[in-house]
C-alpha cells in the first residue's frame, strides 16, 4: 500500500468549485482518497498551484504522427523550445529523446508529463491501421491513452446511411470501435475521404458523396444518433467539411445546428466540433480573407448542446496531419510543401504536409488571432477545450505561451503589436479585454475533458479520482498573470511535480520515473440478432474489397498492455 | 490436425494474410494453400534446410556448440568492450524483435541499420524531399484502371501482387479485374511482368530520372520542350503515355529497385513523387514502393516512432543521429570505423560490397539467425532463433505501411529474436554494473 500526503497545495478544481484554496490531498494506491495514515510520505506543495493531470483532448501523436516523422528528419534536431524538444541523450532513467512537432514516442510521453499532462487522446485512428496507432502507445511512456476511431468516409457506415438501416449502422460502429480498440467516433470532412479517392472533395454538407448517395449533413447526423443509440462515453467528435476555406464558418454553423435535434444520451455535448479556428473563416477568398470567430461563437454562446476545441495557431513550423486529404494536396501545391499521402481502403483518407506559420503573413496572423478570439469570445469555459491540434496548429510543448495568451492581455498585444495593418484590421482580438483565471484554465485544460469522454476518474480532485495530480511552481495569490505572464509560461513548462496514478513522475521538472499507462477503449454491447446481420454484410467486405482478412484486421489483446475496457449498452 | 486459416505469409512485403497452413502430430506443416510458389518454400524450407541446432562460438577458429547462457555471455562481452558496434538487418524479424534491437543499441551506443541500406533506402530519402503520396493496396484493388509497374517485376519477387491486389485482382469500383484495368511496365528489359502488360515501355539503363521528367513537363503542358527522344523512347511514345496517365481515373505506380537502385537513386523516387503529385491536378494518382523484404517496411516504422529515423541512426552520442551516406551500414564498415558487429535477420556476407566484407571479417561478429548463410562463416557468436512467422508471432508491415500479426504456427525449441535481443539487453546490463 503507497501512501502520499500532499501538504499546503493551492488546489484549483473547478468540479468541486475550488478556487486555489489551501488543503491537503491524499492519495492511496493511486487514488484520491479522504486521508491517509501516519506512515503516509508527505510531500510539501508550499502553496503552489495544484491541478489536476492535464487531459489532451485531441492531438495526433500516435499512428499518422509517424509519416510526419519520417518525411521531416530536420524536426528531429529542432530545439526552439529548450527543455521541451531537441535531441536528448539517454539516461538511466528515460530513453533518447529527438523532434519538436514529430517527437519520437518517448519523448511524447516525458514531454507532456513534465507539462502536467496525464492523458492524451489521439484524434484519428483508420481501423484498418489502428493496430499501427496501438503499437505507438506502447511505446509512448507514463500517460493514458485514447484513440477516435475514423468513421466519416467509411463504406459501410455510408451505405447503412444510404440504406437506411440505422441499427446496423449502430452495430457496425459498435463492432469498428471493438476492432480498432477505440474510444469514440470521428468524423473527418465527412464523405470528403471517399470523393478523395477520385481525386475529388465534397463541397458543403449537402453535397452529395459520388457514388454513395450519402450527404456528409446525412453521414453526421447518423452518425451522431447511432452514438446516443450505443451510449458512448464521447459524443461524435468532428473535424467540419471545407477545412482551411475562407467563408468555411458557415459550414461550420450549419454543422452545429444539424446537432440541435440529437439529444445527448449522456450527461455531456451531443457534438464535439475539433479545431475550430481552421473552421471560422470569412471572406470569399484570401483577398478579403478575415475572422469568423465573432459569428461563430455568438452560436456557441447561446447553444447548450456543443463543445469545441481551439486549434491554436503557434508561429514557426508545425506539420499538418488529417484524415482531410484534399485539404493536404491543396497545402502542398499552394505552399510549394512536400506531401505524403495515405488514402486508406474502405475507410478514408489522409495526408501530411509540414508548413511553416509566420506572424509576417497576414493570413497566418488572422489565423492566430482567431483561435484565441473563439476561446476568449465564448463566455463560458466548460465548452471550450485548449488544443493546438497539436502539431497541426503547433506542436503540444507551445501549451504554456499559449496559456499566457488566454492569461493576459498585454501578451497578446505584444504578439499582434507586431502585425501588419492589414491583419489588425481582419481580427476583433485588439478588443478583446478577457483574461482567464487559472480556475477556467483549469477547465479548458482538465475538467471539460473529463466531462466530454466520460471519464468521471479524470481532471478533478475529488476522493476517488485517479490521483494524476501536477503541482506547478507557483503560487497562485503571488502572482499577476497579466502581467507577470513570462513566470506563468516558465511555471507551465516543467512541473515542480507531477504524480500519475499516485506515481511521481516528474519532480522539478525531471523525469523521475515511466511507469506504462493505460489504453482506454469501448466496448458497446449490441443485442446478437442485430450484430449477426451487419456481420452478414460485414463479410462481405472482407470477402470482396478489404486486402486483409476480417479476423487479422481486429486489433489482438496482446497490443494493450494495459488496457481499460469501457463497456456500454445500445438501445436497441 | 490441427488447420490454421488466415495465416500471414513472412516472405515479401505482400504479407498475404490468407494462407491455410495444415500442421500434424509431430508438428510439421503438411499442407500449405494459397502461398505463392515463394511463399510455399518458405513454409516448407523450414523442414528442408539445415537449422543451426544449437548456439555456436568460435573457437581456434572453428565455430563449436556451446550453451545458450555461454553465447549470450560471450556476445554481451563483445557489446560491452566494443567502442562502435554496428547493429545490421532486422528486416525478416517482428517489429517487436526490432523494437528490442533498437534498445540494445540505444543502451550500447551503437549504430543501427536495416537492410534498406542496400534496397529501398533511396525512397526513404525520396520522401524526406517530395513526401509519399501513398494508398493502401486495396485502394488500387477497388479503383485503379491504370497500374504502371516500374523497375520492378512482381512476377517472380512478389507473385501474389497481381492477383491479390493489382491488375488481376476484382474491386468495388473494378468488378472486371484485369479487362477493366490497364497494365504498363517501364523497364530496362521485357521482364515476364512486361509480357502480361498492355504496354512496355523499354528504356534505357539508367534514364528513369530523365523519362519521368518528360513526362512531368507534357503533364504539365510543356510538351514543346521534349526532344525527339528520351531515355530511348520516341517523343510520341511519351506523349500517348502522358496520354494514357492523364486519362486515368485512377492511377498507380508500383516501383522497385530498378528505380531506387539505378543511377540518381533517391532523385528518381523524388521524381515519382512529384510526378504523382502534378499528376493529382488532373486525376487521381498514387505511388507505392515494392519492398522486399516482408518487413522492411516495418523496421523504418518501428525505427521512426522510436527513434525520429528510418535507418542509418547512430547512437554514439546517446542521442540518435541520422545522415545516410555517413551512418549506413556499409559506410561504417567501408570507413573501418566499426569494432564490432550484431547481425540479425540479413546476409551482408552475400550483399555487402568486398571492402565492407572484409572490415566484417576483421572484428568481432555476431549473428541471429535462424539458417546458416554465407555471413556464418564470418561469425564469432551464433543464436540460432525461431523463424518469425512460422515459429514466432508478432508484427509486420505490408509494403503500403499495414501492420498485420503474423501467427505462430508450430511449437520450436528456439528462442525469438526478440527474447535475445531482450537477453542480451539485460546481459549488457548486468555486466556494465560489474
Ligand atoms: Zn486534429
Amino acid at each position: 500500500m503507497s501512501e502520499i500526503l500532499i501538504k499546503n497545495a493551492s488546489v484549483c478544481d473547478p468540479f468541486q468549485g475550488i478556487d486555489c484554496e489551501k488543503m491537503d490531498l491524499c492519495i492511496r494506491n493511486g487514488k484520491i482518497v479522504e486521508s491517509v495514515s501516519s506512515k503516509a510520505k508527505v510531500i510539501d506543495a508550499k502553496g503552489r498551484l495544484t491541478l489536476a493531470g492535464g487531459f489532451d483532448g485531441h492531438t495526433h501523436s500516435a499512428g499518422k504522427i509517424n509519416v510526419g516523422r519520417f518525411m521531416n528528419p530536420n524536426d528531429a534536431r529542432r530545439n526552439p523550445v529548450p527543455g521541451l524538444s531537441g535531441k536528448v541523450a539517454r539516461t538511466e532513467k528515460t530513453r533518447a529523446q529527438v523532434g519538436y512537432n514529430t517527437p519520437n514516442t518517448y519523448a511524447i510521453g516525458y514531454r507532456y508529463a513534465k507539462l502536467g499532462y496525464t492523458t492524451i487522446c489521439e484524434a484519428a485512428m483508420p481501423p484498418l491501421s489502428a493496430r499501427h496507432t496501438h503499437e505507438e502507445f506502447k511505446e509512448i511512456p507514463i500517460l493514458d491513452k485514447m484513440g477516435l476511431t475514423l468513421l466519416g468516409s467509411n463504406w459501410q457506415v455510408m451505405e447503412y446511411i444510404r440504406d437506411k438501416e440505422p441499427e446496423k449502422l449502430a452495430a457496425y460502429v459498435a463492432w469498428a470501435l471493438k476492432a480498432s480498440r477505440g474510444y469514440g467516433i470521428k468524423i473527418v470532412n465527412p464523405g470528403g475521404g471517399e470523393a478523395w479517392g477520385w481525386g475529388r472533395n465534397v463541397s458543403g454538407l449537402y453535397d452529395p458523396v459520388p457514388n454513395f448517395e450519402v450527404t456528409p449533413a446525412e453521414i453526421l447526423t447518423e452518425l451522431g444518433k447511432a452514438n446516443e443509440k450505443l451510449n458512448l462515453p464521447h459524443s461524435v467528435h468532428v473535424h467540419c467539411n471545407n477545412l482551411g476555406h475562407p467563408g468555411n464558418y458557415e459550414t461550420t454553423l450549419e454543422t452545429m445546428k444539424l446537432f440541435e435535434k440529437i439529444k445527448p444520451s449522456q450527461k455531456r455535448q451531443s457534438l464535439h466540433v475539433t479545431h475550430v479556428q481552421f473552421n471560422a473563416y470569412a471572406g470569399t477568398s484570401w483577398r478579403d480573407f478575415e475572422t469568423g470567430a465573432p459569428m461563430v461563437s455568438d452560436y456557441i454562446n447561446q447553444a447548450k448542446h456543443l463543445t469545441f476545441d481551439m486549434g491554436q495557431l503557434i508561429f514557426g513550423p508545425a506539420v499538418t496531419m488529417t484524415a482531410d486529404g484534399p485539404v493536404e494536396y491543396a497545402n502542398s501545391r499552394m505552399l510549394h510543401e512536400k506531401w505524403s499521402n495515405q488514402d486508406v481502403e474502405l475507410e478514408d483518407a489522409s495526408g501530411v504536409v509540414p508548413l511553416s506559420y509566420s506572424p509576417k503573413s497576414f493570413v497566418n496572423a488572422v489565423q492566430w488571432a482567431i483561435g484565441l478570439e473563439l476561446a476568449l469570445l465564448v463566455k463560458d469555459p466548460w465548452k471550450v477545450m485548449f488544443t493546438t491540434d497539436s502539431p497541426n496548429g503547433g506542436s503540444f510543448v507551445n501549451y504554456p505561451e499559449v496559456v499566457t495568451y488566454l492569461m493576459s492581455a498585454k501578451k497578446r498585444e505584444e504578439v499582434y503589436s507586431g502585425f501588419s495593418e492589414l491583419a489588425l484590421g481582419k481580427m476583433v482580438l485588439p478588443e478583446i479585454d478577457r483574461e482567464l483565471s487559472f480556475s477556467e484554465l483549469a477547465v479548458m485544460t482538465r475538467a471539460i475533458q473529463s466531462k466530454m469522454y466520460g471519464r468521471p476518474e479524470k481532471g478533478k480532485l475529488t476522493i476517488g479520482a485517479d490521483a494524476d495530480i501536477a503541482i506547478y511552481e507557483l503560487v497562485p495569490e503571488k502572482i499577476d498573470p497579466s502581467v507577470e505572464h513570462e513566470k506563468v509560461k516558465q511555471a507551465f513548462s516543467a512541473t515542480a511535480y507531477t504524480f500519475k496514478d499516485g506515481k511521481l513522475v516528474v519532480k522539478e521538472g525531471n523525469i523521475e520515473a515511466s511507469p506504462m499507462g493505460k489504453t482506454y477503449w469501448v466496448n458497446a454491447e449490441v443485442p446478437e440478432r442485430v450484430d449477426s446481420a451487419m456481420q452478414k454484410d460485414l463479410e462481405l467486405k472482407f470477402k470482396k474489397y478489404y486486402t486483409v482478412s476480417k479476423s487479422n484486421y481486429m486489433v489482438e489483446d496482446e497490443y494493450l498492455p494495459n488496457p481499460v475496457e469501457i463497456t456500454t449498452k445500445g438501445d436497441f | 490436425m490441427p488447420v490454421i486459416k488466415n495465416a500471414v505469409c513472412s516472405l515479401c512485403g505482400c504479407l498475404c494474410d490468407d494462407i491455410t497452413v495444415t500442421v500434424d502430430e509431430e508438428n510439421k506443416i503438411t499442407k500449405i494453400e494459397n502461398a505463392c510458389i515463394l511463399g510455399h518454400s518458405k513454409f516448407q524450407g523450414m523442414f528442408e534446410h539445415e537449422r543451426i541446432e544449437t548456439p555456436m562460438i568460435r573457437k581456434a577458429g572453428k565455430l563449436v556448440s556451446v550453451s545458450y547462457e555461454e553465447a549470450l555471455e560471450t556476445a554481451a562481452k563483445i557489446l560491452v568492450n566494443s567502442k562502435r558496434t554496428l547493429s545490421y538487418g532486422w528486416c525478416s524479424t517482428s517489429c517487436e524483435a526490432i523494437s528490442k534491437a533498437i534498445q540494445l543499441a540505444e543502451e550500447t551506443g551503437s549504430l543501427i541499420d536495416s537492410t534498406a541500406n542496400v534496397c529501398h533506402g533511396p525512397s526513404a530519402l525520396a520522401a524526406q524531399e517530395k513526401g509519399s503520396p501513398g494508398a493502401t493496396l486495396g485502394e488500387i484493388k477497388n479503383r485503379a484502371d491504370l497500374i504502371i509497374f516500374w523497375g520492378c517485376n512482381p512476377v517472380h519477387a512478389h507473385p501474389r501482387h497481381l492477383s491479390r491486389y493489382s491488375s488481376f485482382s476484382k474491386g468495388f469500383f473494378v468488378p472486371r479485374g484485369r479487362k477493366e484495368r490497364k497494365m504498363l511496365v517501364i523497364d530496362v528489359r521485357k521482364t515476364d511482368t512486361a509480357k502480361l502488360a498492355d504496354k512496355y515501355v523499354e528504356i534505357e539503363q539508367g534514364a528513369d530520372l530523365l523519362l519521368i521528367t518528360a513526362l512531368r513537363s507534357i503533364i504539365n503542358g510543356h510538351e514543346e520542350v521534349i526532344p525527339e527522344k528520351v531515355a530511348g523512347v520516341s517523343k510520341e511514345e511519351l506523349l500517348e503515355l502522358a496520354k494514357l496517365m492523364k486519362e486515368a481515373k485512377f492511377l498507380c505506380v508500383f516501383f522497385g529497385m530498378g528505380v531506387t537502385q539505378s543511377r540518381s537513386k533517391y532523385k528518381n523516387g523524388d521524381g515519382v513523387a512529384s510526378l504523382i503529385s502534378d499528376l493529382n491536378q488532373h486525376t487521381k494518382a498514387v505511388m507505392i514502393g515494392m519492398r522486399g523484404h516482408y518487413n522492411v517496411t516495418g523496421f523504418g516504422q518501428v525505427a521512426t516512432w522510436e527513434t525520429g529515423f528510418p535507418m542509418a541512426i547512430d547512437f554514439a552520442k546517446g542521442y540518435p543521429y541520422y545522415n545516410p551516406g555517413e551512418t549506413g551500414a556499409n559506410d561504417v564498415l567501408v570507413r573501418e570505423e566499426v569494432d564490432a558487429a550484431i547481425i540479425a535477420a540479413a546476409d551482408p556476407g552475400a550483399h555487402f560490397p568486398q571492402k565492407a566484407l572484409r572490415q566484417l571479417a576483421k572484428i568481432p561478429l555476431i549473428q541471429i539467425d535462424p539458417y546458416a548463410n554465407p555471413t556464418t562463416e564470418l561469425a564469432d557468436v551464433v543464436f540460432p532463433t525461431a523463424v518469425v512467422g512460422i515459429e514466432a508471432e508478432g508484427s509486420a508491415y505490408r509494403m503500403d505501411a499495414i501492420s498485420i500479426r503474423m501467427k505462430k504456427l508450430i511449437e520450436t525449441k528456439f528462442k525469438t529474436d526478440e527474447e535475445i535481443a531482450k537477453d542480451l539487453i539485460e546481459k549488457v546490463r548486468e555486466l556494465k554494473r560489474g
